[in-house]
């Protein structure tokens, strides 16, 4: 069984795919842009203390998104 | 006259392709959000004039950001017979590039694509087929390498004949699906070891390691700048001044005659009987030596450091790792990029605020950078004054500023109205520096210096002169003088030296010198220096990009600081 969590809480080194994103229209289209949306597989490259980003890579792209971001997205690990 | 737009995402290289095209040289840098002002210039091609438009980087076609907000009402406004859209795309990154692409395709606009970095793609094993993406894409498209230039007067060639596009516009995910087509058609990717840089890139971003990263870098940036600027002021603008210099002044103030009104104004007051270069306060004298001897050299081994570190991509890495930090202060971690600009002069760091999005993150950001932050001539000035004693005391300074700029961070979190939105940023690939971008990008930087530091000076000084030639500036000293005496502890004259630091801040340093004052004293003014008003130029820009409330408001926050701060390290220190 797999758990549905946000990725603010995956640790590092992890690999999950996006099963929902949570927040408005706005939001949403700019993840899209950036290629981040439902069905997207991502890995987690560091998650940094202080509540600091979640620095994922998706595709060839590194990005980091600030933790509130990245608690609207959520994920499903890959087993 | 028909217009080419280059449009692309974040740090493709769109200003460099630009650069390229039109000769006009416009700041580049390994970041997202260089560009903060729409740069246009023109290129002669196919028997007519183009007028080239650099849009500020931007991931789609939706007004989701600022910088999209501008580049899509640019585009909006031409029709579009008469213009080409230039889609710039990083190579080695073509999968996220081609949503812009398609976006742009699917409004039909008339599109050429430019397959930039493609050197750097072909180095990483990433093989692009681009007849295979030409016919996926329906338009042209030519690999470059802008920094080299590489590849742009192929490009040039093909403007000629570029068709609108026709393409059906399509829901989010399936224009996801037909890139991922495009991209399976036409690349190949060979797969190679992780290299050196890849892992490097890896461990700059963890937390342990990346804070050991970014303290190493910051620390050997920080010794470079000293050691370049002092080889500098030591070996190079030393001797010329003392030895060519001086001894044609000497002749000057000879002829001149000591006490007369020419004398005073072009050379100064003679100290001891010399001329002193950092006392005499004169048009030829204190006024070349602090612009070019004082604090030139360290600008221009500052801005090498900068740049070096913006072309290799570093700052998105430290925006990254101190973006829990900002936080507290209500910024976000990208602030990071105008406060290190701020170091070297507050006008660019307090304009590159405009990369923030939210109004209360600006007014916050540039509060802190025009109080807290100390630029390249006030570092010199500081380390003129206070270095006579020792490291110890310079270090002082530096650390009160820096506990100010947290504390009032704080501070202004707390109270300042809106919402501070969350870091959302590319973290770029490791690139090496081509040394003419470097080259270029550091003339352009000290030419604005010179080109807006020097006339001030010489204004400063002048007005000066004549105010202290006719006694005219007693008034001020007798006005701030139960301020100066009472709550700061510094002598009334000091007064002068603090109002004179709003015209420059290096300018000041002469007038405090010749005051003989004592170490707390010397302190205290330096300190009073830093936080008061910035010079003219920054308060200039200040006004311009907050607005006259926010504006009003700030300046507010300054003084009151200044005059808090004052008192306090007047009461606090010790006699020394």
């Amino acid at each position: 069984m797999t758990k549905k969590i946000p990725l603010s809480q995956v640790k590092a080194k992890h690999k999950v795919h996006i099963v929902d994103m949570e927040g408005g229209c706005v939001f949403v289209n700019r993840m899209m842009s950036l290629g981040i949306y439902k069905g997207r597989e991502l890995s987690v490259v560091s998650r940094l203390a202080l509540r600091g980003p979640t620095v994922v890579k998706v595709g060839r792209s590194t990005f980091a998104l600030g933790r509130s971001m990245a608690a609207k997205i959520m994920v499903e690990m890959r087993s | 006259m028909k217009k080419l737009f280059l449009i692309g995402n974040p740090n493709v290289g769109k200003s460099t392709v630009f650069s390229r095209l039109t000769g006009v040289d416009v700041l580049s840098s390994n970041y997202p959000g260089t560009t903060i002002e729409v740069a246009k210039g023109h290129l002669f091609a196919h028997d007519e004039t183009w007028e080239v438009v650099d849009l500020p980087g931007v991931y789609s076609l939706e007004a989701g950001s600022k910088a999209e907000e501008v580049a899509l009402s640019l585009l909006r406004e031409t029709p579009k017979e008469d213009m080409v859209v230039l889609d710039v795309i990083d190579s080695t990154n073509l999968e996220r590039n081609l949503y812009l692409t398609l976006q742009l395709l699917e409004a039909q606009f008339p599109v050429i694509i430019c397959l930039n970095m493609h050197d750097d793609a072909l180095h990483r094993g990433i093989a692009i087929d681009i007849k295979a993406l030409e016919k996926a894409l329906g338009v042209s498209c030519v690999p470059t390498c802008a920094i080299t230039g590489l590849g742009i007067k192929n490009l040039i060639e093909r403007l000629g004949d570029i068709r609108p596009a026709l393409r059906a516009p399509v829901s989010h995910q399936e224009r996801w699906q037909q890139i991922g087509q495009a991209v399976s058609l036409a690349q190949n990717l060979s797969h190679r070891h992780h290299s050196l840089r890849e892992h490097l890139e890896d461990a700059s971003v963890r937390p342990f390691s990346g804070f050991l990263v970014a303290v190493s870098v910051l620390c050997a940036s920080f010794w470079v700048v000293r050691t370049i600027g002092e080889f500098l002021v030591n070996r190079v603008a030393d001797p010329i001044f003392f030895s060519f210099y001086q001894p044609l002044l000497d002749k000057v103030s000879v002829f001149l005659g000591p006490e007369t009104l020419w004398h005073h104004l072009l050379l100064g007051d003679l100290v001891d009987g010399q001329i002193d270069f950092k006392q005499s306060l004169g048009l030829l004298t204190t006024a070349p030596y602090i612009e070019f001897a004082m604090v030139l050299p360290y600008i221009i081994s500052f801005y090498l450091v900068l740049s070096l570190l913006e072309d290799v991509g570093f700052l998105p890495r430290l925006a990254m790792l101190l973006d829990g930090l900002l936080h507290r202060l209500g910024l976000h971690g990208f602030a990071i990029v105008p406060v290190l600009l701020g170091l070297g002069c507050n006008v660019p760091g307090i304009l590159s605020t405009r990369t923030l999005e939210s109004r209360r993150e600006r007014f916050i950001a540039a509060t802190l950078i025009s109080i807290g932050i100390p630029c390249v001539p006030l570092q010199a000035m500081i380390f003129g004054i206070m270095g006579q004693f020792s490291g110890f005391y310079v270090t002082g300074v530096y650390l009160v500023l820096f506990a100010l700029w947290l504390f009032l961070g704080l501070i202004l979190n707390r109270t300042a109205k809106g919402y501070s939105p969350e870091l959302l940023v590319e973290i770029p690939s490791y690139r090496i520096p081509d040394a003419r971008a470097l080259g270029q990008k550091l003339f352009l930087r000290i030419k604005g210096f010179i080109v807006e530091a020097l006339p001030i000076v010489l204004a400063g000084v002048f007005i000066v002169n004549v105010m202290l030639y006719f006694q005219w500036l007693d008034w001020l000293t007798f006005i701030f003088s139960p301020v100066m005496n009472k709550l700061f502890g510094l002598p009334k004259e000091a007064a002068v030296a603090l109002v004179v630091g709003f015209f420059r801040k290096d300018v000041a340093v002469g007038l405090l010198l010749p005051l003989g004052l004592s170490i707390k004293q010397f302190f205290i003014a330096t300190v009073l220096l830093a936080i008061s008003f910035p010079c003219v130029a920054t308060f200039f820009v200040l006004f311009r990009e907050l607005g006259l409330k926010d504006f009003l408001k700030s300046v507010s926050i300054m003084l009151l600081t200044g005059l808090i701060v004052g008192v306090l390290l007047n009461l606090a220190i010790v006699s020394a």
